[in-house]
């Protein structure tokens, strides 16, 4: 670990003995003249959350789909990726790094583990809260089983799935934090390296929620341009 | 209306189907044999239980039968895939089911796409169809269910189920979920489609009343799926086979006649009619030979004004004394059980009848309603769909 910042020559010279950085307060002209290093990070970080919540969906809404229609899938499968959630991440971290090697590819399967979760549960438990009615109408006009679901099913299941994608992506964006246990860098490596120096923490630390709000408004965006008859009201 | 050719309804016959869950000690449907002869509705009744139902979702394989044969036409349901099958078999369930992500349009396009018709086809069907259940096709188009009331939603149900026009409709408690002043309205419009459509319809309930109003014939089904009575409404009221059936329909079964017949299909009295001038002479004689004894005062169109009354009659002319107005007056096409229900609400016992032009047509009586009870040739009495037109 580094210390604090007012150990730290570089910095103290670089900044010509700035009375705040050495207070060790919360610097805006510190922050403006600095703020090219969070650029890469925080970069590095969109990728670590968007590709694993992307990946995981995928997954997820595989094995939900599968388990929907194998229903004795779904116990096990919940387990399984209850289990993944629970293992801590530094821990997740280390345990794949003999497999994946250090770098990008550890963090992102680490993170698109955590997805599973959040996402497979919200498949199922959308698919399973489609009305009767609506899966009855459709057997009886002639759908077949496959039609069903992706005409039915799945879109009526829409807003529940992507209630859980949002909520994986805004938990992803906290675990990419980690990512750079495993050398991935993003904006959890800026966090540590200067973690007693308030400026770079609440810098780091905002851009992080800027982006899990972004991404949050993002998904939100989507889903209600794909469903469109949820706002339909009588009127 | 118009429209494209409807296909020709077909025959439906039941041939000892039976259902048979594993583990269960009676089976859901016992040994059901009735035939549906092509453009009829015939309604399945009964209490919970009793397998209605399930006899009904046996035709389209919604459920599969254990034993016994459903002909469609003359071909076995048992021999059709069955999504091929249900997409020619028209269906209305209870909640209607339409697809609350899918536009109006779209719902009643749901099995023309199934069967991958062009797109100008299809939105001219689903057009034709909007028009036929009496929904502005510009208007509704677009809409989503949830903008519809529920009369409405329960019309796109119909339409829907009309799309590809099959030659079999199953209706599910179709008008259950709606509250009685619109079920008895979309009835009416039902009845009125189906003098048009002629299709062959299965039609699941547990109220006899509405089983009496809609059924060609009426399946009576009671608990272990067995068929009680298989006949035409008034049969049933008349003659009800057992001690269930008479329970079933109620104790009220004469009354529920009154429901089947309209006063345009009985004999009326005819009344002596005059106006103001005629000679009270001619009037004298009229009465003679009319049914009833007070003459009836009309205008120059015909219509009833009032009961004369006898200083009406003292001079050589007519003179406008009325004893009352000519209230209630009863229309034509007014079921007895309503037309009974105003002379009783006036405290009378006799009022003019007329037609959809307000002239008279002659007098109902309660002495002619109770004659009509007592008709006992179920022959005479029309099927509904004739009532509904």
């Amino acid at each position: 670990m580094i210390g604090p910042p007012l150990a730290q020559d570089g910095f103290l010279r670089e900044r010509g003995g700035d009375s705040c950085v050495a207070d060790n307060g919360f610097c805006p002209q510190w922050i403006a003249d600095n703020f090219d290093r969070y650029v890469d990070p925080f970069f590095e970080h969109v990728y670590l959350t968007v590709v694993p919540v992307a990946i995981g969906f995928l997954i997820a809404l595989a094995m939900g789909l599968l388990a929907h229609r194998r229903r004795a899938l779904i116990g096990p499968l919940n387990g399984f990726t209850t289990a993944l959630y629970t293992i801590p991440s530094p821990a997740m971290l280390l345990l794949l790094l003999p497999v994946t090697g250090r770098g990008n590819t550890t963090a992102l399967v680490a993170l698109t583990a955590y997805t599973q979760v959040i996402i497979f549960r919200n498949v199922i438990n959308g698919l399973s809260n489609v009305p009767a009615e609506m899966v009855d109408a459709a057997a009886g006009m002639g759908m077949t089983g496959r039609q069903r679901l992706f005409r039915v099913e799945v879109p009526l299941a829409l807003p529940e799935i992507l209630a859980g994608v949002r909520i994986a992506a805004a938990t992803t964006v906290g675990l990419a934090a980690f990512a750079y246990l495993a050398g991935a860098g993003g904006l959890g490596a800026q966090i540590d390296a200067q973690i007693t120096f308030k400026s770079n923490v609440v810098v780091a630390g905002g851009l992080a929620t800027l982006l899990a709000a972004a991404l949050d408004l993002g998904v939100l965006g989507v889903q209600r341009a794909l469903t469109p008859w949820r706002r339909a009201a009588v009127g | 209306m118009g429209g494209p050719a409807h296909s020709s309804a077909e025959t439906l016959t039941f041939r000892d189907a039976t259902k048979h869950y594993p583990g269960s000690p009676t089976p859901a449907v016992d040994g059901l044999s009735l035939e549906v002869p092509a453009g009829e509705i015939c309604v399945l009744v009964g209490p919970s239980g009793c397998g209605k139902t399930t006899a009904m979702r046996m035709v389209n394989r919604m459920i599969d039968i254990t034993s016994g044969d459903i002909l469609l036409g003359d071909r076995s349901v048992k021999d059709r895939k069955p999504a091929e099958l249900r997409r020619e078999i028209g269906y209305v369930i209870q909640q209607i089911g339409l697809f609350p992500h899918r536009t109006i349009a779209d719902n009643v396009a749901t099995v023309p796409k199934l069967l991958g018709w062009d797109k100008k086809r299809i939105t001219s069907r689903v057009d034709e169809l909007l028009e036929l259940v009496g929904l502005a096709p510009h208007e509704m188009r677009s809409r989503f269910p949830a903008q519809l009331s529920g009369g409405q939603r329960q019309r796109v149900g119909v339409a829907r189920a009309l799309a590809v026009d099959p030659s079999v409709m199953l209706m599910d408690e179709p008008f259950g979920a709606i509250d009685p002043i619109n079920r008895e309205r979309l009835q009416n419009e039902f009845l009125r489609l189906q003098a048009e459509l002629r299709k062959t319809i299965v039609f699941v309930t547990h109220d006899i009343d509405e089983a009496i109003k809609m059924g060609d014939r009426i399946a009576i089904m009671q608990e272990g799926g067995r068929l009680a009575q298989y006949a035409p409404p008034a049969e049933l009221l008349m003659s009800p086979a057992s001690e269930f059936v008479e329970d079933f329909v109620g104790a009220d079964r004469a009354l529920k006649r009154l429901a089947l017949q309209r006063v345009r299909d009985i004999d009326l009295w005819t009344a002596p009619t005059c106006r103001v001038g005629d000679s009270t002479d001619e009037v004298r004689r009229r009465i003679a030979d009319a049914d009833i004894d007070i003459p009836l005062l009309v205008d120059e169109h015909g219509h009833p004004i009032g009961w004369l009354s006898e200083r009406g009659l003292t001079g050589e002319r007519v003179r406008e004394e009325l004893r009352s107005r000519a209230e209630p007056t009863v229309d034509l096409d007014d079921i007895l059980r309503d037309a009974l229900s105003d002379l009783l609400a006036a405290d009378t016992l006799y009022g003019p009848v007329v037609d959809a032009q307000g002239r008279l047509a002659g007098v109902l009586s309660m002495q002619v309603i109770s004659s009509a009870l007592t008709i006992t040739d179920p022959g005479n009495v029309p099927a509904p769909a004739d009532l509904a037109s």
